[in-house]
Protein backbone atom coordinates (compact mmCIF):
# COMPACT_ATOMS: atom_id res chain seq x y z
CA UNK A 1 0.00 0.00 0.00
CA UNK A 2 2.78 2.34 0.77
CA UNK A 3 4.74 1.60 -2.08
CA UNK A 4 1.54 2.31 -4.30
CA UNK A 5 1.48 5.54 -2.45
CA UNK A 6 4.89 6.16 -3.15
CA UNK A 7 4.78 5.57 -6.35
CA UNK A 8 1.51 7.79 -7.05
CA UNK A 9 3.42 10.43 -5.35
CA UNK A 10 6.55 9.95 -7.48
CA UNK A 11 4.21 9.79 -10.72
CA UNK A 12 2.54 13.71 -9.70
CA UNK A 13 5.45 14.99 -9.01
CA UNK A 14 7.49 13.67 -12.62
CA UNK A 15 3.99 14.80 -14.15
CA UNK A 16 4.48 18.10 -12.60
CA UNK A 17 8.05 19.17 -13.65
CA UNK A 18 7.64 17.02 -16.84
CA UNK A 19 10.60 18.01 -18.78
CA UNK A 20 11.42 21.17 -15.85
CA UNK A 21 13.68 21.02 -13.55
CA UNK A 22 13.77 17.82 -10.92
CA UNK A 23 12.36 18.26 -7.42
CA UNK A 24 14.78 17.92 -4.76
CA UNK A 25 15.33 15.62 -1.98
CA UNK A 26 12.78 17.32 1.06
CA UNK A 27 15.20 16.45 3.88
CA UNK A 28 17.04 18.72 2.66
CA UNK A 29 14.51 21.45 2.93
CA UNK A 30 14.24 20.43 6.42
CA UNK A 31 17.92 20.40 7.32
CA UNK A 32 17.94 24.14 5.68
CA UNK A 33 14.92 25.31 7.94
CA UNK A 34 17.10 24.09 11.08
CA UNK A 35 19.75 26.76 10.24
CA UNK A 36 19.79 29.97 12.18
CA UNK A 37 19.03 33.37 10.27
CA UNK A 38 21.74 35.87 11.15
CA UNK A 39 21.17 39.12 11.38
CA UNK A 40 23.41 41.07 8.51
CA UNK A 41 23.03 44.54 8.82
CA UNK A 42 21.21 47.08 6.35
CA UNK A 43 20.86 50.65 6.09
CA UNK A 44 17.38 51.35 7.66
CA UNK A 45 14.39 50.49 6.04
CA UNK A 46 16.11 48.00 4.49
CA UNK A 47 14.94 43.96 6.10
CA UNK A 48 16.09 40.69 4.98
CA UNK A 49 14.60 37.60 4.94
CA UNK A 50 16.50 34.62 4.15
CA UNK A 51 14.79 32.87 1.19
CA UNK A 52 17.11 29.36 1.63
CA UNK A 53 19.90 28.01 3.00
CA UNK A 54 22.11 24.67 3.02
CA UNK A 55 22.49 24.92 -0.85
CA UNK A 56 26.51 24.79 -0.26
CA UNK A 57 28.56 26.11 -2.61
CA UNK A 58 25.78 29.28 -4.11
CA UNK A 59 27.86 31.41 -6.57
CA UNK A 60 26.09 33.36 -8.80
CA UNK A 61 22.50 33.67 -8.98
CA UNK A 62 19.83 35.54 -11.10
CA UNK A 63 15.96 36.21 -11.08
CA UNK A 64 13.09 35.22 -13.41
CA UNK A 65 10.65 37.46 -14.26
CA UNK A 66 7.84 35.54 -11.95
CA UNK A 67 10.09 36.02 -9.43
CA UNK A 68 11.81 32.25 -9.38
CA UNK A 69 15.39 32.38 -8.18
CA UNK A 70 18.33 30.26 -10.19
CA UNK A 71 21.83 29.57 -8.26
CA UNK A 72 24.48 28.10 -9.71
CA UNK A 73 26.52 25.67 -7.52
CA UNK A 74 30.27 24.82 -7.40
CA UNK A 75 29.29 21.51 -5.90
CA UNK A 76 26.67 19.46 -6.57
CA UNK A 77 23.49 19.20 -4.54
CA UNK A 78 21.83 15.72 -5.10
CA UNK A 79 23.23 15.95 -7.95
CA UNK A 80 22.04 18.76 -9.52
CA UNK A 81 24.26 22.10 -10.75
CA UNK A 82 21.93 24.61 -10.78
CA UNK A 83 18.75 25.23 -7.93
CA UNK A 84 15.35 26.76 -8.89
CA UNK A 85 13.61 28.25 -5.57
CA UNK A 86 10.17 29.17 -6.28
CA UNK A 87 8.31 30.90 -3.46
CA UNK A 88 4.43 29.87 -3.71
CA UNK A 89 2.83 31.90 -0.92
CA UNK A 90 4.56 35.46 -1.71
CA UNK A 91 6.39 35.05 1.44
CA UNK A 92 9.60 35.78 0.05
CA UNK A 93 10.63 32.10 1.42
CA UNK A 94 11.75 29.32 -1.59
CA UNK A 95 8.63 26.86 -0.77
CA UNK A 96 9.58 24.37 -3.54
CA UNK A 97 13.19 23.57 -4.56
CA UNK A 98 14.31 21.73 -7.63
CA UNK A 99 17.63 21.58 -9.61
CA UNK A 100 18.61 20.64 -13.35
CA UNK A 101 22.35 20.47 -14.63
CA UNK A 102 24.70 18.08 -13.28
CA UNK A 103 27.93 20.20 -13.92
CA UNK A 104 29.45 22.55 -11.20
CA UNK A 105 30.56 26.22 -12.09
CA UNK A 106 29.87 29.82 -11.06
CA UNK A 107 28.02 32.16 -14.12
CA UNK A 108 24.20 32.16 -14.29
CA UNK A 109 22.15 34.89 -16.03
CA UNK A 110 18.83 35.14 -17.92
CA UNK A 111 17.86 37.26 -21.08
CA UNK A 112 15.86 37.18 -23.75
CA UNK A 113 14.23 33.91 -22.76
CA UNK A 114 17.04 31.85 -22.52
CA UNK A 115 19.02 30.67 -19.28
CA UNK A 116 22.71 30.75 -19.37
CA UNK A 117 24.98 29.16 -17.10
CA UNK A 118 28.65 28.10 -16.72
CA UNK A 119 30.67 25.56 -15.89
CA UNK A 120 34.88 26.38 -15.51
CA UNK A 121 35.26 25.49 -19.38
CA UNK A 122 31.82 26.19 -20.53
CA UNK A 123 28.74 27.88 -21.28
CA UNK A 124 25.03 26.37 -22.18
CA UNK A 125 22.09 27.94 -22.36
CA UNK A 126 18.34 26.67 -21.76
CA UNK A 127 14.67 27.82 -22.70
CA UNK A 128 13.24 29.05 -19.76
CA UNK A 129 9.08 30.25 -19.48
CA UNK A 130 9.75 33.64 -17.49
CA UNK A 131 6.68 33.27 -17.20
CA UNK A 132 6.18 30.70 -14.95
CA UNK A 133 10.00 29.95 -14.08
CA UNK A 134 9.72 26.54 -16.12
CA UNK A 135 13.19 25.65 -18.12
CA UNK A 136 13.21 23.59 -20.73
CA UNK A 137 15.79 20.99 -19.66
CA UNK A 138 16.01 19.07 -23.09
CA UNK A 139 16.95 22.34 -24.78
CA UNK A 140 20.40 22.49 -23.48
CA UNK A 141 22.96 23.96 -26.19
CA UNK A 142 26.83 23.91 -25.41
CA UNK A 143 27.40 27.58 -26.80
CA UNK A 144 31.04 28.44 -25.64
CA UNK A 145 33.51 25.26 -25.27
CA UNK A 146 37.05 24.43 -24.92
CA UNK A 147 38.01 27.55 -22.24
CA UNK A 148 41.24 27.74 -19.67
CA UNK A 149 40.36 26.89 -16.73
CA UNK A 150 43.00 25.42 -14.61
CA UNK A 151 42.92 25.76 -10.50
CA UNK A 152 43.17 29.08 -10.05
CA UNK A 153 40.88 31.96 -10.80
CA UNK A 154 38.97 29.10 -12.97
CA UNK A 155 35.35 30.37 -12.64
CA UNK A 156 33.91 31.95 -15.40
CA UNK A 157 31.52 34.67 -15.04
CA UNK A 158 28.93 35.75 -17.34
CA UNK A 159 27.17 38.80 -19.00
CA UNK A 160 24.88 40.13 -21.77
CA UNK A 161 24.71 43.26 -24.08
CA UNK A 162 21.63 44.36 -25.96
CA UNK A 163 23.23 43.13 -29.18
CA UNK A 164 23.10 39.13 -28.99
CA UNK A 165 26.84 39.20 -27.56
CA UNK A 166 27.68 37.14 -24.50
CA UNK A 167 30.77 38.39 -22.13
CA UNK A 168 33.04 35.72 -20.40
CA UNK A 169 36.12 36.29 -18.01
CA UNK A 170 38.61 33.69 -18.36
CA UNK A 171 41.10 34.51 -15.23
CA UNK A 172 44.73 33.92 -15.58
CA UNK A 173 45.91 30.83 -13.63
CA UNK A 174 48.69 32.84 -11.61
CA UNK A 175 49.11 35.42 -9.72
CA UNK A 176 51.66 38.19 -11.45
CA UNK A 177 52.60 35.90 -14.41
CA UNK A 178 56.04 34.67 -12.49
CA UNK A 179 58.12 31.82 -14.02
CA UNK A 180 57.21 30.25 -11.02
CA UNK A 181 53.72 30.84 -9.84
CA UNK A 182 53.96 32.21 -6.21
CA UNK A 183 57.64 31.53 -6.03
CA UNK A 184 59.49 34.64 -3.85
CA UNK A 185 62.13 35.70 -6.17
CA UNK A 186 61.04 34.27 -9.84
CA UNK A 187 60.45 36.95 -12.01
CA UNK A 188 57.72 37.81 -13.87
CA UNK A 189 57.48 36.54 -17.79
CA UNK A 190 57.85 39.65 -20.28
CA UNK A 191 55.98 39.42 -22.18
CA UNK A 192 53.12 37.51 -20.35
CA UNK A 193 51.91 34.32 -22.57
CA UNK A 194 48.96 33.79 -20.30
CA UNK A 195 47.34 36.98 -22.17
CA UNK A 196 46.59 35.15 -24.69
CA UNK A 197 43.97 32.86 -24.06
CA UNK A 198 43.35 34.19 -20.89
CA UNK A 199 43.57 37.06 -18.56
CA UNK A 200 40.86 38.76 -19.61
CA UNK A 201 37.11 38.90 -21.16
CA UNK A 202 36.14 37.38 -24.01
CA UNK A 203 33.09 38.26 -26.46
CA UNK A 204 31.19 35.56 -28.11
CA UNK A 205 27.75 35.26 -30.14
CA UNK A 206 24.70 34.18 -27.21
CA UNK A 207 22.86 32.13 -29.70
CA UNK A 208 25.59 30.03 -31.51
CA UNK A 209 27.17 26.70 -30.70
CA UNK A 210 30.16 25.10 -30.12
CA UNK A 211 32.00 28.24 -29.76
CA UNK A 212 35.61 28.79 -29.07
CA UNK A 213 38.76 31.26 -29.04
CA UNK A 214 38.89 30.41 -32.48
CA UNK A 215 34.44 31.96 -32.76
CA UNK A 216 35.42 34.42 -30.18
CA UNK A 217 36.69 37.99 -29.76
CA UNK A 218 39.40 38.87 -26.92
CA UNK A 219 37.12 41.67 -25.94
CA UNK A 220 39.51 42.92 -23.05
CA UNK A 221 42.85 42.02 -21.91
CA UNK A 222 45.14 42.91 -18.74
CA UNK A 223 42.57 41.59 -16.47
CA UNK A 224 43.90 39.56 -13.64
CA UNK A 225 40.66 37.21 -12.54
CA UNK A 226 37.32 39.01 -12.64
CA UNK A 227 34.24 37.43 -11.20
CA UNK A 228 31.85 40.78 -10.73
CA UNK A 229 30.46 41.38 -14.33
CA UNK A 230 27.56 43.24 -15.03
CA UNK A 231 26.32 45.36 -18.52
CA UNK A 232 25.31 48.67 -17.41
CA UNK A 233 22.13 48.77 -19.40
CA UNK A 234 21.62 52.53 -18.96
CA UNK A 235 25.10 53.73 -20.62
CA UNK A 236 25.31 50.24 -22.74
CA UNK A 237 28.94 49.30 -21.10
CA UNK A 238 30.79 46.82 -19.42
CA UNK A 239 32.05 47.04 -16.23
CA UNK A 240 34.33 44.44 -14.12
CA UNK A 241 35.70 44.40 -10.85
CA UNK A 242 39.23 42.73 -11.15
CA UNK A 243 40.44 40.73 -8.12
CA UNK A 244 44.05 42.27 -7.75
CA UNK A 245 47.18 40.42 -7.23
CA UNK A 246 48.42 39.11 -3.90
CA UNK A 247 51.65 38.48 -1.78
CA UNK A 248 53.36 41.98 -2.04
CA UNK A 249 54.42 42.71 1.69
CA UNK A 250 55.18 38.16 0.99
CA UNK A 251 57.28 38.60 -1.72
CA UNK A 252 58.52 42.67 -1.74
CA UNK A 253 59.31 43.40 1.78
CA UNK A 254 61.81 45.79 1.30
CA UNK A 255 59.25 47.84 -0.54
CA UNK A 256 56.07 46.90 1.40
CA UNK A 257 55.29 46.87 5.09
CA UNK A 258 53.13 43.82 6.62
CA UNK A 259 50.40 47.25 6.93
CA UNK A 260 51.21 48.00 2.74
CA UNK A 261 50.97 44.53 1.83
CA UNK A 262 47.45 44.13 3.42
CA UNK A 263 46.18 47.15 2.00
CA UNK A 264 47.67 46.83 -1.79
CA UNK A 265 46.85 46.57 -4.38
CA UNK A 266 43.62 48.37 -5.08
CA UNK A 267 40.78 45.96 -6.13
CA UNK A 268 39.75 48.34 -9.26
CA UNK A 269 36.48 48.42 -10.55
CA UNK A 270 36.72 49.22 -14.59
CA UNK A 271 34.59 50.45 -17.26
CA UNK A 272 35.51 48.25 -20.24
CA UNK A 273 35.25 49.13 -23.76
CA UNK A 274 36.77 47.25 -26.90
CA UNK A 275 40.19 46.61 -26.94
CA UNK A 276 40.50 47.97 -22.59
CA UNK A 277 43.99 46.46 -21.59
CA UNK A 278 43.95 47.24 -17.43
CA UNK A 279 47.58 46.60 -17.27
CA UNK A 280 48.02 42.78 -15.56
CA UNK A 281 50.55 41.38 -14.89
CA UNK A 282 52.88 44.76 -15.81
CA UNK A 283 50.87 46.68 -13.77
CA UNK A 284 49.04 47.79 -9.99
CA UNK A 285 47.19 49.81 -8.66
CA UNK A 286 49.08 51.34 -5.66
CA UNK A 287 46.41 52.50 -2.56
CA UNK A 288 48.57 54.83 -0.94
CA UNK A 289 50.18 56.37 -3.58
CA UNK A 290 46.95 56.11 -5.85
CA UNK A 291 48.47 55.43 -9.34
CA UNK A 292 49.18 52.98 -11.47
CA UNK A 293 52.81 51.59 -10.90
CA UNK A 294 54.44 48.73 -12.30
CA UNK A 295 54.67 45.50 -10.28
CA UNK A 296 57.76 45.05 -8.63
CA UNK A 297 58.23 41.56 -10.83
CA UNK A 298 58.57 44.24 -13.67
CA UNK A 299 60.98 46.83 -12.75
CA UNK A 300 58.58 48.78 -9.99
CA UNK A 301 60.13 50.39 -7.42
CA UNK A 302 56.46 51.89 -6.35
CA UNK A 303 57.63 54.96 -8.39
CA UNK A 304 57.73 53.70 -12.13
CA UNK A 305 55.27 53.96 -13.88
CA UNK A 306 56.20 53.53 -17.54
CA UNK A 307 54.80 49.96 -18.59
CA UNK A 308 51.29 51.42 -17.16
CA UNK A 309 50.96 54.85 -18.94
CA UNK A 310 48.82 53.50 -21.86
CA UNK A 311 46.75 51.57 -19.65
CA UNK A 312 43.08 51.57 -19.28
CA UNK A 313 42.69 53.40 -15.90
CA UNK A 314 40.00 52.00 -13.21
CA UNK A 315 36.82 54.39 -12.28
CA UNK A 316 36.70 53.64 -8.70
CA UNK A 317 39.56 51.30 -6.39
CA UNK A 318 38.80 49.81 -3.19
CA UNK A 319 40.74 48.26 0.19
CA UNK A 320 43.27 45.57 -1.02
CA UNK A 321 42.11 41.65 -1.26
CA UNK A 322 38.84 42.21 -0.47
CA UNK A 323 37.72 39.85 -3.16
CA UNK A 324 34.97 41.61 -5.19
CA UNK A 325 33.15 38.39 -6.18
CA UNK A 326 29.75 39.97 -7.79
CA UNK A 327 28.51 43.53 -9.53
CA UNK A 328 25.24 44.65 -10.26
CA UNK A 329 24.02 47.83 -11.51
CA UNK A 330 20.92 48.39 -9.66
CA UNK A 331 17.64 48.81 -12.12
CA UNK A 332 14.83 48.45 -9.51
CA UNK A 333 12.20 50.72 -8.10
CA UNK A 334 11.74 49.56 -4.66
CA UNK A 335 14.88 51.08 -3.38
CA UNK A 336 15.09 54.94 -3.12
CA UNK A 337 15.65 56.72 -5.92
CA UNK A 338 19.98 57.27 -5.01
CA UNK A 339 20.15 53.54 -5.63
CA UNK A 340 18.72 53.61 -9.29
CA UNK A 341 21.77 52.82 -11.60
CA UNK A 342 24.14 52.53 -8.44
CA UNK A 343 26.46 49.66 -8.53
CA UNK A 344 26.51 47.03 -5.86
CA UNK A 345 29.51 45.12 -5.20
CA UNK A 346 29.53 41.50 -2.78
CA UNK A 347 33.04 41.08 -1.60
CA UNK A 348 34.17 37.60 -0.37
CA UNK A 349 36.42 38.23 2.60
CA UNK A 350 39.88 38.70 2.28
CA UNK A 351 42.80 35.87 3.11
CA UNK A 352 46.38 37.54 1.67
CA UNK A 353 45.78 40.54 4.75
CA UNK A 354 47.09 37.85 7.20
CA UNK A 355 48.77 38.57 9.86
CA UNK A 356 46.81 41.66 9.63
CA UNK A 357 42.98 41.19 10.32
CA UNK A 358 41.12 39.77 7.48
CA UNK A 359 38.35 42.64 5.63
CA UNK A 360 35.24 42.23 3.63
CA UNK A 361 32.67 39.67 3.51
CA UNK A 362 30.25 42.61 2.93
CA UNK A 363 28.31 43.97 0.32
CA UNK A 364 28.92 48.05 -0.63
CA UNK A 365 26.99 50.69 -2.73
CA UNK A 366 28.43 52.90 -5.18
CA UNK A 367 26.34 55.57 -6.55
CA UNK A 368 26.72 56.32 -10.46
CA UNK A 369 25.68 58.66 -12.38
CA UNK A 370 25.92 58.59 -16.31
CA UNK A 371 27.80 55.34 -15.96
CA UNK A 372 30.53 56.76 -13.79
CA UNK A 373 31.05 57.04 -9.91
CA UNK A 374 29.24 59.89 -8.32
CA UNK A 375 30.09 59.61 -4.76
CA UNK A 376 32.08 57.13 -2.30
CA UNK A 377 31.25 53.68 -1.93
CA UNK A 378 29.50 52.70 1.43
CA UNK A 379 28.77 49.37 2.91
CA UNK A 380 25.49 48.44 2.50
CA UNK A 381 24.92 44.79 3.88
CA UNK A 382 26.84 43.29 6.23
CA UNK A 383 27.61 40.51 9.30
CA UNK A 384 28.00 38.36 7.49
CA UNK A 385 31.18 36.78 8.65
CA UNK A 386 30.16 37.00 11.95
CA UNK A 387 33.75 38.02 12.89
CA UNK A 388 35.01 38.95 16.51
CA UNK A 389 38.49 40.86 15.43
CA UNK A 390 40.99 38.94 14.03
CA UNK A 391 39.77 35.63 12.92
CA UNK A 392 40.35 33.74 9.98
CA UNK A 393 39.37 33.37 6.82
CA UNK A 394 37.89 30.21 7.20
CA UNK A 395 35.79 30.90 10.29
CA UNK A 396 33.34 33.40 8.34
CA UNK A 397 29.98 32.15 8.72
CA UNK A 398 28.83 33.51 5.44
CA UNK A 399 30.73 35.06 2.68
CA UNK A 400 28.23 37.20 0.27
CA UNK A 401 29.38 35.57 -3.50
CA UNK A 402 26.54 36.52 -6.21
CA UNK A 403 23.95 39.40 -6.35
CA UNK A 404 20.87 39.56 -8.60
CA UNK A 405 17.49 41.84 -9.14
CA UNK A 406 14.12 40.47 -8.69
CA UNK A 407 11.07 41.80 -11.07
CA UNK A 408 10.10 43.48 -7.74
CA UNK A 409 13.34 45.78 -7.32
CA UNK A 410 14.45 43.11 -4.44
CA UNK A 411 18.14 42.56 -4.24
CA UNK A 412 19.28 38.87 -3.96
CA UNK A 413 22.31 37.75 -2.26
CA UNK A 414 23.79 34.52 -2.22
CA UNK A 415 26.73 32.71 0.69
CA UNK A 416 28.98 29.64 -0.97
CA UNK A 417 30.01 29.09 2.32
CA UNK A 418 26.69 27.22 3.70
CA UNK A 419 24.41 28.35 0.78
CA UNK A 420 22.10 30.77 2.14
CA UNK A 421 20.05 33.12 -0.42
CA UNK A 422 18.83 36.29 1.49
CA UNK A 423 16.31 38.50 -0.44
CA UNK A 424 16.37 42.58 0.91
CA UNK A 425 14.06 44.52 0.50
CA UNK A 426 12.93 48.65 0.95
CA UNK A 427 9.87 49.65 2.75
CA UNK A 428 9.37 53.66 3.03
CA UNK A 429 9.42 55.12 6.29
CA UNK B 1 92.15 15.46 41.77
CA UNK B 2 90.95 18.53 39.70
CA UNK B 3 90.89 17.10 36.81
CA UNK B 4 89.06 14.51 38.25
CA UNK B 5 86.78 16.65 39.16
CA UNK B 6 85.89 18.73 35.97
CA UNK B 7 86.10 15.07 34.19
CA UNK B 8 83.36 14.71 36.57
CA UNK B 9 81.36 18.03 36.31
CA UNK B 10 81.75 17.70 32.16
CA UNK B 11 80.27 14.40 32.24
CA UNK B 12 77.24 15.07 34.78
CA UNK B 13 76.55 18.27 32.46
CA UNK B 14 76.85 16.07 29.34
CA UNK B 15 74.51 13.49 30.82
CA UNK B 16 71.82 16.11 31.90
CA UNK B 17 72.28 17.56 28.68
CA UNK B 18 71.92 14.44 26.60
CA UNK B 19 68.84 13.48 28.45
CA UNK B 20 67.12 16.61 28.06
CA UNK B 21 68.24 17.06 24.64
CA UNK B 22 65.44 15.44 22.94
CA UNK B 23 63.01 17.98 24.81
CA UNK B 24 64.69 20.73 24.01
CA UNK B 25 65.57 19.57 20.58
CA UNK B 26 62.36 19.49 20.07
CA UNK B 27 60.87 22.83 21.71
CA UNK B 28 64.20 24.83 19.54
CA UNK B 29 63.10 23.03 16.44
CA UNK B 30 59.50 24.42 17.37
CA UNK B 31 60.38 27.76 18.41
CA UNK B 32 63.08 27.87 14.35
CA UNK B 33 60.05 26.72 12.46
CA UNK B 34 57.32 28.81 13.99
CA UNK B 35 59.54 31.68 12.40
CA UNK B 36 59.88 29.50 8.99
CA UNK B 37 56.11 29.35 8.91
CA UNK B 38 55.36 33.07 9.47
CA UNK B 39 57.69 34.13 6.86
CA UNK B 40 56.65 31.55 4.13
CA UNK B 41 53.35 29.59 5.18
CA UNK B 42 51.23 31.77 7.19
CA UNK B 43 50.33 34.06 3.94
CA UNK B 44 47.94 30.91 2.38
CA UNK B 45 47.67 28.77 5.18
CA UNK B 46 46.91 31.42 7.90
CA UNK B 47 48.10 32.10 11.48
CA UNK B 48 46.43 29.02 13.17
CA UNK B 49 46.42 26.55 10.23
CA UNK B 50 43.32 26.44 9.44
CA UNK B 51 43.79 27.64 5.49
CA UNK B 52 41.50 29.36 3.14
CA UNK B 53 37.98 27.65 1.80
CA UNK B 54 38.39 26.66 -1.86
CA UNK B 55 41.98 28.50 -1.91
CA UNK B 56 44.43 26.74 0.72
CA UNK B 57 44.32 23.87 2.86
CA UNK B 58 44.18 23.48 6.23
CA UNK B 59 46.97 22.31 8.61
CA UNK B 60 45.08 20.77 11.10
CA UNK B 61 45.43 17.17 11.51
CA UNK B 62 45.23 16.37 7.70
CA UNK B 63 46.66 12.71 6.55
CA UNK B 64 49.36 14.92 5.25
CA UNK B 65 50.77 16.73 8.20
CA UNK B 66 50.42 13.68 10.35
CA UNK B 67 51.57 10.88 8.18
CA UNK B 68 54.29 9.70 6.07
CA UNK B 69 56.97 11.93 6.76
CA UNK B 70 58.66 12.09 3.33
CA UNK B 71 55.39 12.40 1.20
CA UNK B 72 55.17 15.87 3.83
CA UNK B 73 58.78 17.11 2.82
CA UNK B 74 58.47 16.23 -0.45
CA UNK B 75 55.02 18.45 -0.76
CA UNK B 76 57.73 21.15 0.30
CA UNK B 77 60.29 21.00 -1.90
CA UNK B 78 58.33 20.31 -4.98
CA UNK B 79 55.07 22.11 -4.38
CA UNK B 80 51.54 20.68 -5.65
CA UNK B 81 49.61 22.55 -8.85
CA UNK B 82 46.57 23.05 -6.80
CA UNK B 83 43.42 20.47 -6.63
CA UNK B 84 45.63 17.81 -6.03
CA UNK B 85 44.59 17.68 -2.32
CA UNK B 86 41.00 16.38 -1.88
CA UNK B 87 39.59 16.95 2.04
CA UNK B 88 36.29 15.38 2.46
CA UNK B 89 35.50 16.70 -1.18
CA UNK B 90 36.98 19.81 -0.70
CA UNK B 91 39.61 21.09 -3.72
CA UNK B 92 41.60 24.43 -3.28
CA UNK B 93 42.59 26.05 -6.25
CA UNK B 94 45.77 27.68 -5.24
CA UNK B 95 49.38 25.94 -6.27
CA UNK B 96 52.12 25.86 -3.82
CA UNK B 97 54.92 26.42 -4.51
CA UNK B 98 57.77 24.42 -4.46
CA UNK B 99 60.34 26.02 -2.35
CA UNK B 100 63.30 23.82 -2.19
CA UNK B 101 65.56 26.58 -3.47
CA UNK B 102 64.28 28.94 -0.65
CA UNK B 103 64.24 26.69 1.88
CA UNK B 104 67.44 24.75 3.36
CA UNK B 105 67.44 21.43 5.09
CA UNK B 106 67.40 22.58 8.39
CA UNK B 107 64.44 25.38 7.86
CA UNK B 108 61.91 22.44 6.04
CA UNK B 109 63.06 19.91 9.42
CA UNK B 110 62.04 22.65 11.71
CA UNK B 111 58.71 24.32 10.10
CA UNK B 112 57.59 20.41 9.49
CA UNK B 113 58.48 19.66 13.35
CA UNK B 114 56.40 23.25 14.17
CA UNK B 115 53.86 22.68 11.55
CA UNK B 116 53.45 19.16 13.37
CA UNK B 117 53.26 19.83 16.69
CA UNK B 118 51.32 23.00 16.35
CA UNK B 119 47.34 23.89 15.65
CA UNK B 120 46.19 21.12 17.89
CA UNK B 121 48.60 18.60 15.63
CA UNK B 122 51.21 15.86 17.62
CA UNK B 123 53.41 14.31 16.07
CA UNK B 124 57.23 13.48 16.00
CA UNK B 125 59.73 15.20 15.04
CA UNK B 126 61.19 15.71 11.37
CA UNK B 127 64.65 15.76 11.32
CA UNK B 128 67.27 17.39 8.98
CA UNK B 129 68.71 13.94 7.58
CA UNK B 130 65.45 12.72 6.97
CA UNK B 131 64.71 15.92 4.60
CA UNK B 132 68.51 15.81 2.88
CA UNK B 133 68.08 11.91 1.93
CA UNK B 134 64.74 12.81 0.10
CA UNK B 135 66.04 16.28 -1.47
CA UNK B 136 68.83 14.02 -2.64
CA UNK B 137 66.72 11.10 -3.87
CA UNK B 138 64.35 13.31 -5.39
CA UNK B 139 67.09 15.38 -7.07
C1 LIG C 1 51.05 30.24 -2.17
C2 LIG C 1 50.35 29.61 -1.10
C3 LIG C 1 51.06 28.56 -0.26
C4 LIG C 1 52.22 28.67 0.46
C5 LIG C 1 53.16 29.87 0.55
C6 LIG C 1 52.40 27.40 1.13
N1 LIG C 1 51.39 26.54 0.79
FE1 LIG C 1 51.13 24.65 1.46
N2 LIG C 1 49.60 24.39 0.16
C7 LIG C 1 49.04 25.39 -0.61
C8 LIG C 1 48.02 24.84 -1.44
C9 LIG C 1 47.15 25.60 -2.40
C10 LIG C 1 47.99 23.45 -1.18
C11 LIG C 1 47.10 22.42 -1.89
C12 LIG C 1 47.53 22.29 -3.35
C13 LIG C 1 46.77 21.26 -4.14
O1 LIG C 1 45.72 20.79 -3.71
O2 LIG C 1 47.25 20.90 -5.23
C14 LIG C 1 48.97 23.22 -0.13
C15 LIG C 1 49.20 21.98 0.48
C16 LIG C 1 49.99 21.81 1.60
C17 LIG C 1 50.06 20.60 2.40
C18 LIG C 1 49.28 19.31 2.16
C19 LIG C 1 47.80 19.44 2.42
C20 LIG C 1 47.41 19.69 3.87
O3 LIG C 1 46.62 20.61 4.07
O4 LIG C 1 47.85 18.97 4.78
C21 LIG C 1 50.93 20.85 3.41
C22 LIG C 1 51.34 19.90 4.51
C23 LIG C 1 51.44 22.19 3.22
N3 LIG C 1 50.83 22.75 2.13
C24 LIG C 1 52.38 22.80 4.04
C25 LIG C 1 52.97 24.03 3.76
C26 LIG C 1 54.11 24.56 4.48
C27 LIG C 1 54.77 23.90 5.67
C28 LIG C 1 54.42 25.75 3.88
C29 LIG C 1 55.56 26.69 4.21
C30 LIG C 1 56.88 26.09 4.22
C31 LIG C 1 53.47 25.97 2.82
N4 LIG C 1 52.63 24.91 2.78
C32 LIG C 1 53.44 27.10 1.99
C33 LIG C 1 49.41 26.71 -0.60
C34 LIG C 1 50.55 27.22 -0.04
Amino acid sequence: MKNILLLACTVIAVTAFGNDTTRLNPSSKRQALKEEAPAITLPSGFNSTVVTTGLGKARHLTVAANGDVFVKLERLKDGKGIIRLHDTNNDGKADEISGFGNYTGTGIIIKNGYLYASSDKEVFRYKINEKDGKVDTASEQKIVTGLVAANQHQTKSLALDNDGNIYVNIGAPSNCCQVQDRLKGSPGQDPCPILEKAGGIWQFKADKTNQSYAEGVRYATGIRNVMGLDWNNQVNELYAMQHGRDMLFQFWPEMFTQKEGAENPAEELFKITKGADCGWPYCYYDNDKQQKLNCPEYGGDRKKDDRCADKTKSIMQFPGHLAPNALLFYTGNNFPPKYRNGAFIAFHGSWNRAPEPQAGFFVVFVPFKDGMPAGKWEVFADGFSGFKAGASTGKAQYRPCGLAQGPDGALYISDDNKGMIWKVTYTAN
Amino acid sequence: MKKLFLAVIVFIFATAFAIQQPATGLKAAIARGKTVYENTCLACHQPDGSGVPNMNPPLVKTKWVLGDKKALAKIVLKGLQGGEIDIDGDKFHNPMPPLESVLSDQEIADVLTYVRNSFGNKASLVTVAEVKALRAKLK
